[in-house]
């Protein structure tokens, strides 16, 4: 798929392009350090896997399902928005921004649960990198969907239309960190 | 059918899916291989999905998946600079307190824990 806006830089993409795919960079740098040192420590302490044991598979699973379920919205939100079509972007966005509602939600349950029965961020160096990890994609998910409401709100008005594919390629993103969190936090226990 | 059709990025969207289920199914075999595979390898499955089919990372200019995976290196170079020391007990001027590498049980461990799946 082509970009939809037409401005040109010397970089050869849209400015707004090239700006997106630079913070993607600097997330790679960012969560990638994260889940890196998440990796180091849990193979230099077998008792991880014993903390690990103790979150919710399921609500992981299903958070997952949410996350992909939303990034499929926005990646037709973006197919909508280069075929001009700014109502229907913009409702796929608003399905998008349902997905983060929910999975927020369903996060906002789990970690009352975990919290009520004495898994807090200082119980252990698990739990602080769970909370830490978990709470630094958390906040991405936040930010998106209050940026992609903002881009929902002009695309409705079928203008800026390019933005949706910049929101899109955020959002794709965040869902990769979350896919790679899901076996970390959930599966390898 | 166009490689953009919405029919095609549904299609992904089930392949993902499916993928997720195998990836929660393959712990239950108990097999230490077939759970690092079903886990990580699928991962990893699934986020290039993500990134071809959803980011369109083929349909950019060359230097941006250039300039990701020029991020990935560096980042799994610290990484690797600094693992030595975790994996340490001292070093030159440094020691790691026993301590810390002990399991501390939550302080409310006495409560009933969540259910374990």
């Amino acid at each position: 798929m082509r970009p939809i806006a037409t401005t040109r830089s010397t970089s050869g993409m849209p400015t707004g392009l090239l700006a997106v795919w630079w913070i993607v960079a600097s997330e790679i740098v960012i969560f990638g350090g994260l889940l890196g040192s998440y990796v180091m420590y849990r193979l230099s302490h077998d008792a991880w896997a014993g903390q690990a044991a103790n979150t919710n598979t399921e609500i992981g699973l299903f958070n997952t399902f949410v996350l992909l379920t939303s990034s499929l919205f926005a990646v037709l939100a973006h197919k909508a928005a280069e075929a001009g079509d700014g109502k229907k972007a913009a409702r796929l966005l608003y399905y998008t921004i349902g997905g983060a509602v929910t999975f927020v939600c369903v996060k906002a349950f789990e970690w009352n649960m975990e919290i009520s029965h004495g898994y807090t961020i200082t119980a252990n160096t698990f739990w602080s990198f769970y909370y830490t990890a978990a709470g630094i994609h958390a906040l991405h998910v936040i930010a998106g969907a209050i940026i992609m409401a903002i881009i929902a709100r002009d695309a409705a008005k079928n203008a800026e239309l390019h933005r949706v594919e910049l929101i899109g390629i955020y959002w794709h993103f965040v869902d990769i960190v979350w896919i790679f969190l899901f076996p970390l936090l959930y599966i390898a226990k | 059918m166009s490689e953009n059709s919405d029919t095609n990025y549904v299609k992904i969207w089930a392949v993902l899916l499916f993928l997720l289920i195998v990836s929660y199914l393959g712990p239950m075999l108990e097999i230490q291989i077939v759970t690092l595979l079903t886990a990580f390898g699928i991962a990893g499955v699934k986020a290039y999905l993500v990134a071809k089919h959803f980011m369109h990372v083929n349909h950019v200019p060359r230097f941006i998946p250039y300039l990701m995976i020029t991020c990935l290196v560096f980042m799994l170079l610290f990484v690797a600079g600094s693992a030595p020391d975790v994996y340490s007990d001292s070093g030159d001027n440094w020691v790691k307190p026993e301590a810390q590498w002990q399991y501390m049980p939550p302080p409310a461990a006495d409560h009933a824990a969540p259910d374990h799946h």
